[in-house]
């Protein structure tokens, strides 16, 4: 597996570590760091004696502004030299001002703690880590270089002393690329630690993809009341009107001619039809949970159940329509899998609100080991709850019994 | 009969209309959303209403509504109404809204089914009870407690009673005796703590009344 920064390079085998470029890329993101660190010193001395200086005047304060947002500039240049040591690339921390303009962006920086994080790094940068840099690259190069020309300039010691210091040297030199490579690690880990977007940076984008789920579940669920409507209004009339017909065809010909038995067969046929499309109603979209809510809801969708259903439903008020569809098919899918899966002979409904939230119980004495894994409906649905902010618990035991467990916050 | 329809769909408001009189009923008015239906029975008076659940504006339960609020205004006005889908809930309110006179509730699929349909109508006209079959076993599927003290013959029985059927029609219906039709009724309403009535409309609503509140 090759390494993807300076700390993992250093675990590979000493023969590949040491030819690869790690050591030299450290070497390279210290030293610029080193002098990166000297001119920030410099540069942001220079600000504050101007703004010092000229603070009677008022540029000064641009001067002061200019150091507070130095770090903005430094934070964005580590993130970029970063790339010398590490392949994962360090996401930027600011978001887009709202607005275009100075001004705009101006404030906007000013109240973004990703701001502050990056002055802060600087000062530590400036104060403690440029210095740190210069000195373990001049130790790693000092040294060894110091060793490699021992015999031109130490004149006391003889010979046989300060050549085999010439001959260290290069041993010297191998060595040091451990602590170099070290170091820049240890600092790219630093910097990444402080300059790295945090997740209240992205809080913004998060509500925003909630919302925007949100938005997609409500779009959802208005598509199906249409296609509700449509089927109600076309279809189903039809077939309505299709098996009426045929109805009042049967009392013109005599009972048990082969004209009856036919009609009585295309009678029997548009039944199936309407029988179908109704369970397919239902399952695209009931109405009863429209027009009267949950409670009904469910108390009907435990009628169909195969097995008879206990229900405990304390729901006095209406909750707002995407709770109740996602509670609805969470208690509709729990009923189905009890009856596919689990042999179960009896089947209990609760459903409350405790505080802000819906709890909704299903459960079974059937045989238990349900494993949401194994089907997509369990899934599904703790998606569909899950874009109400809602969670699905199941425990199913192996021997029963099933309880599936869900809770919605309803904000009341 | 003199009847008033209410259906918002046009081929089965005109197709129910031709059926009726095909049977030798006066259509007096057929409208297709609940103001209307409420003003038509106040303008022909007619011995039985049959509206459709879900009506314009709304497409929701306005039939419904219209059909409980005519009851509440006259509970002698005998209706059916017609639904698309078995909704014990939808049911329920309606056979609470007022006692005494006929109600019914059908799913629309029966239509296709002439002579039954008309003769529910009848029976309601006449102040009978009709519950559609797929409702009745759904109300008996939900309750099982004190059902489970009833034999699977006397379920059959309730069952049928509950769709408005005659004690003469459950005998014919099961081949048994209607003495042994009356042994079972007596027996379960007997298990279900209902003291027996002479009224059978009323023995039906009862029973629904204790299926609904379990």
């Amino acid at each position: 597996m090759a390494a993807r920064n300076a700390l993992e390079a250093l675990t590979m085998r000493p023969t590949r570590f040491l030819v690869s470029s790690w050591p030299w890329r450290s070497l390279a993101y210290l030293t610029g760091g080193a002098l990166f660190g000297f001119a920030t010193i410099f540069v942001v001395a220079g600000l504050l004696v101007t703004g010092v200086a000229l603070s009677i005047v008022l540029i000064g304060l641009a001067a002061y502004l200019a150091t507070l947002l130095a770090g903005v500039v430094v934070g964005r240049l580590e993130r970029w030299r970063m790339r010398l040591i590490d392949r994962d690339v360090l996401p930027d921390p600011h978001r887009r001002p709202p607005r275009p303009g100075l001004r705009a962006w101006l404030l906007f920086r000013l109240r973004e703690q990703s701001t502050w994080r990056e002055l802060g790094y600087t000062i530590v940068s400036a104060a403690a880590l440029c210095w740190m840099d210069a000195a373990v690259v001049t130790v790693t190069i000092f040294v060894p270089t110091a060793f490699l020309f021992a015999p031109l300039y130490i004149d006391d010691r003889p010979l046989s002393v300060t050549l085999p210091m010439t001959l260290v040297a290069p041993l010297a030199f191998v060595i040091a690329a451990y602590p170099v490579t070290a170091w820049a690690g240890a600092r790219a880990a630093m910097a990444r630690a402080i300059l790295a977007p945090r997740s209240n940076d992205t809080d913004a984008k998060l509500v925003e993809v909630t919302r925007s789920r949100a938005r997609l579940v409500d779009a959802f669920e208005v598509e199906r009341r249409r296609i509700e409507r449509d089927l109600h209004d076309g279809a189903q009339q039809r077939l309505v009107a299709l098996s009426m017909q045929l109805g009042m065809a049967r009392l013109e010909v005599p009972r048990g001619s082969p004209a009856d038995t036919a009609l009585t067969g295309a009678q029997a046929l548009a039944r199936e039809a309407l029988a179908e499309l109704r369970e397919l109603i239902r399952g695209v979209h009931p109405k009863v949970l429209t027009d009267r809510g949950l409670a009904a809801a469910v108390t009907d969708a435990a009628g169909h159940a195969p097995v008879p259903v206990d229900l405990d439903l304390r729901l006095d008020a209406r909750l707002p329509a995407t709770i109740e569809v996602a509670a609805y098919f969470v208690v509709v899918e729990a009923l189905a899998n009890l009856a596919k899966h689990s042999a179960a002979t009896r089947a209990s409904v609760a459903a409350a609100v405790h505080g802000d939230r819906l709890h909704v119980d299903v459960r079974d004495n059937g045989r238990g080991g349900a494993d949401p894994s194994r089907g997509t409906g369990l899934i599904g649905l703790a998606d569909r709850v899950a874009a109400v902010d809602g969670t699905v618990a199941l425990s199913s035991p192996p021997g029963g019994p099933t309880l599936v467990h869900v809770e919605i916050p309803c904000g009341s | 009969m003199r009847v008033v329809i209410a259906e918002d769909g046009l081929i089965v408001r005109e197709g129910i209309a031709g059926m009726l009189r095909r049977f030798g009923h006066e259509v007096v008015a057929a409208v297709g959303d609940a103001p209307a239906l409420m003003a038509a029975v106040t303008e022909h008076e007619p011995d039985v209403v049959v509206t459709d659940v879900r009506m314009p504006p709304g497409f929701s339960d306005e039939g419904l509504q219209a059909a409980i609020a005519l009851r509440a205004a006259d509970p002698s006005l005998p209706v059916l109404v017609l639904s698309q889908y078995v909704e014990q809930t939808y049911a329920a309110e309606l056979l609470d809204s007022a006692p005494a006179a006929g109600v019914g509730y059908l799913l629309k699929d029966r239509i296709g089914d002439v002579e039954e349909f008309v003769d529910a109508l009848v029976q309601v006209a006449s102040g009978r009870t009709v519950v559609d079959p797929d409702v009745v076993r759904q109300l008996l599927g939900r309750r099982r407690d004190p059902l489970q003290r009833l034999t699977a013959r006397e379920r059959e029985v309730l069952g049928l009673m509950a769709e408005g059927r005659s004690n003469a029609a459950i005998a014919r219906t099961l081949t048994v005796s209607e003495a042994a039709v009356a042994k079972h009724i007596g027996s379960l309403l007997a298990k279900l703590d209902l003291p027996p009535d002479a009224d059978d409309h009323r023995r039906v609503r009862a029973v629904l009344a204790y299926l609904r509140t379990g």
